[in-house]
């Protein structure tokens, strides 16, 4: 089993970012909600690893309710 | 055997006094079972064509009303035809293998459950449950071991040492019978759990249903159709689905919020009916309101009482799980039980009852679950994620297999100590804890059997032949593939992966428990002792 990357894995990590805030640039809260779903399902699937989408889901949980401030060499 | 017009009774039966009653101490039985629902009635045949005499006790005397259960799968199919009424219920009964899935107007999916050729059964017919249970309770009829008491209530469960005692009502007053072995059958609300002060564990689902059986000729093509948020009922889902004699099974999900009794009543059903069939003429036959249930009893097992079908455990509908798993859990039963009766077998057989189908218990129970939640999502975000599968579904392939609108039930794969361990690789559909599959054979005149038709009731030897006919241990009916049968065209030496000198053993319910690569008769008896539970 693979473990979870986390790790920057893109050349340009900021392109990334604007791609998926442009694309919910305009949305309504409900569309927006959608569309992340259909993201999360088609990436998951991309993925392909239980093991990792329950890491995934982990640290998305964890992420959200702790405060963490790790300091990465910029 | 009349055919019903519909609606109400569709077979009645009377109360006939037994001797038992008038005897002055309680009359001990080997075996006495609770309910004559499809699983008791399966029990009892069984029983019977296993030279043991039951008593089946029914508060009822009659069949009808409400029709429930219409799915019948493939495996308990085959168990059926192993109790003599395989065809009758596939003649009767409405053949389907496609099942469409839509939102709103548009399909998003299709399945086909594609069954192999070469195999006797189908993969599932439609059949309203009173007709199984009328063909069961003829069936019974024809077999002098089965005495089935009508309007025989059971009111009373005792465990004493090593038997239990009944108490029952009749219209004639009270009496006791003592019983070796208690089956109680006596479906989800079962009174013998009461009895017994246990308690089912699991969870209620908020969602309701209605659940119609409408008579109408209709165009509609027989498949199984499933639509979440249809312009005619929206935000919700509904199903359609055929059944023999015009009949047609309409469910459509209500909310959590819905009143049962009120939705129950003609003036609100008959306008959603409407909707969803347009001008068609069509008549009533039955509505119910249902929230469901997932749950199980911990154990299945108490002292002599045993606990099989719905007062064992029960599920959604989703799945068509219900009298599918209550089928496989008396087959299951049944043969063990036999041999603990005579001696052949020690008493401890009876825990793998409660192993194996209680880990078919969990599975079945996994399954409605998952398809219950994604029928009727219980939060906003687990609807947004459940839209968003279906969404995707026309688009890509992965999304397809998360749409959810029943996993149909399919035979359990045990996972026991009764099963020998490979020590060979086997390819193939055949496997160790499974049902062994079907294949088409010619009998020595030439003429096409089924080798599911050709099983008997006990331990089977299939042995692929390589020179003389092995001396198989007591106990054990040999079958050489090659001589007795041949294998027609291909299709047993592809799913058994056979090959000259081969054997597989079958246990009495036709599931594979040990096989090897050549004959050993040390290796077969060893696998014969742990299949009867005679080894630690
Ligand atoms: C709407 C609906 C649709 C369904 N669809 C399907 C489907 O498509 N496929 C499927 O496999 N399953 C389906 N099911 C489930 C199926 O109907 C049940 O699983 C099945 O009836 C269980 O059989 P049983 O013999 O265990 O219990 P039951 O059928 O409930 O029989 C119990 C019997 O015990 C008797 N009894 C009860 N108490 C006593 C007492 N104290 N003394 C004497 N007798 C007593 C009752 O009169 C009854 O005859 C459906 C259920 C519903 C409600």
């Amino acid at each position: 089993m693979t473990a979870l990357r986390t790790e920057s894995a893109f050349a340009d990590p900021d392109a990334a970012y604007e791609m998926l805030v442009t694309a919910h640039r305009g949305a309504s809260e409900a569309e927006s909600a959608a569309l992340n779903a259909r993201l999360v399902l088609i990436l998951s699937n991309h993925i392909g690893d239980i093991g990792v989408l329950q890491e995934a889901i982990r640290l998305a949980q964890t992420a959200g309710s702790r405060r963490a401030a790790p300091q990465d060499a910029v | 055997m009349n055919e019903p017009n519909a609606r109400k009774t569709v077979f009645q039966f009377g109360y006939r006094r037994s001797a038992d009653q008038d005897s002055r101490s309680p009359v001990r039985r080997p075996i006495v079972i609770v309910g004559a629902g499809p699983v008791g009635l399966t029990a009892a045949i069984d029983f019977a064509q296993r030279g043991i005499p039951t008593v089946i006790l029914d508060d009822a005397d009659r069949i009808g009303e409400g029709s429930r259960a219409i799915c019948f799968s493939k495996r308990s199919l085959e168990i059926m035809g192993r109790l003599g009424l395989g065809d009758r219920l596939v003649e009767k009964g409405v053949t389907w293998k496609l099942g469409k899935v839509f939102l709103r107007e548009h399909q998003v999916y299709s399945f086909d459950l594609l069954p192999e050729a070469g195999h006797r059964m189908p993969a599932f017919i439609n059949l309203q449950q009173y007709y199984l249970e009328g063909y069961l309770v003829e069936r019974a009829a024809e077999l002098p071991a089965i005495d089935l008491r009508w309007r025989n209530r059971v009111t009373g469960v005792e465990q004493q040492d090593g038997f239990v005692r009944l108490t029952i009502e009749t219209p004639e007053g009270e009496y006791q019978l003592d019983a070796d072995w208690c089956l109680a059958c006596d479906g989800a609300r079962s009174a013998v759990r009461d009895f017994l002060g246990l308690k089912f564990v699991g969870h209620m689902f908020e969602e309701c249903f209605l659940i119609a059986d409408v008579k109408m000729s209709a165009e509609y093509p027989t498949e199984r159709w499933f639509w979440f948020d249809p312009p005619f009922h929206s935000g919700q889902s509904a199903l359609l689905h055929r059944q023999p004699d015009n009949v047609w099974r309409i469910d459509l999900q209500l909310g959590p919020d819905a009143d049962p009794e009120e939705e129950k009543k003609p003036e609100r059903v008959l306008p959603r009916l409407r909707r969803m069939l347009g001008e068609r003429q069509f008549d009533l036959e039955w509505i119910s309101v249902y929230r469901f249930n997932c749950a199980r009893l911990a154990k299945f097992v108490h002292g002599r009482v045993v606990f099989v079908g719905d007062s064992a455990h029960q599920v959604s509908v989703f799945g068509a799980r219900g009298a599918n798993s209550g089928i496989q859990d008396a087959e299951n039963l049944v043969w063990k039980l036999a041999l603990v009766l005579k001696g052949q077998a020690p008493e401890s057989l009876i825990e793998t009852y409660e192993l194996e189908r209680g880990q078919a218990a969990d599975e079945n129970i996994g399954h409605s679950t998952r398809s219950t939640d994604f029928i009727a999502p219980r939060t906003k975000s687990e609807h947004l994620l459940r839209n968003a599968v279906l969404e995707l579904a026309p688009h890509a392939a992965f999304a397809r297999r998360m749409v959810n609108s029943g996993r149909l039930s399919m035979a359990s794969r045990y996972d026991t100590p009764l099963s020998s361990p490979d020590r060979e690789v086997f390819a193939g559909s055949a496997q160790l804890g499974l049902p062994v599959p079907d294949a088409p054979l010619l009998d020595r005149d030439g003429k096409q059997r089924f080798l599911l038709e050709t099983l008997s009731d006990g331990f089977e030897l299939l042995y692929v032949k390589n020179g003389a006919r092995p001396n198989v241990p007591d106990g054990i009916r040999l079958k050489v593939i090659g001589e007795d049968f041949s294998d027609m065209d291909g299709a047993f030496t592809e799913r058994f992966d056979a090959t000259p000198g081969a054997a597989y053993l079958l246990r009495p319910d036709h599931h594979l428990c040990a096989r090897m690569r050549a004959y050993d008769g040390e290796r077969v008896r060893e696998a014969l002792a742990r299949a009867k539970g005679l080894l630690k």
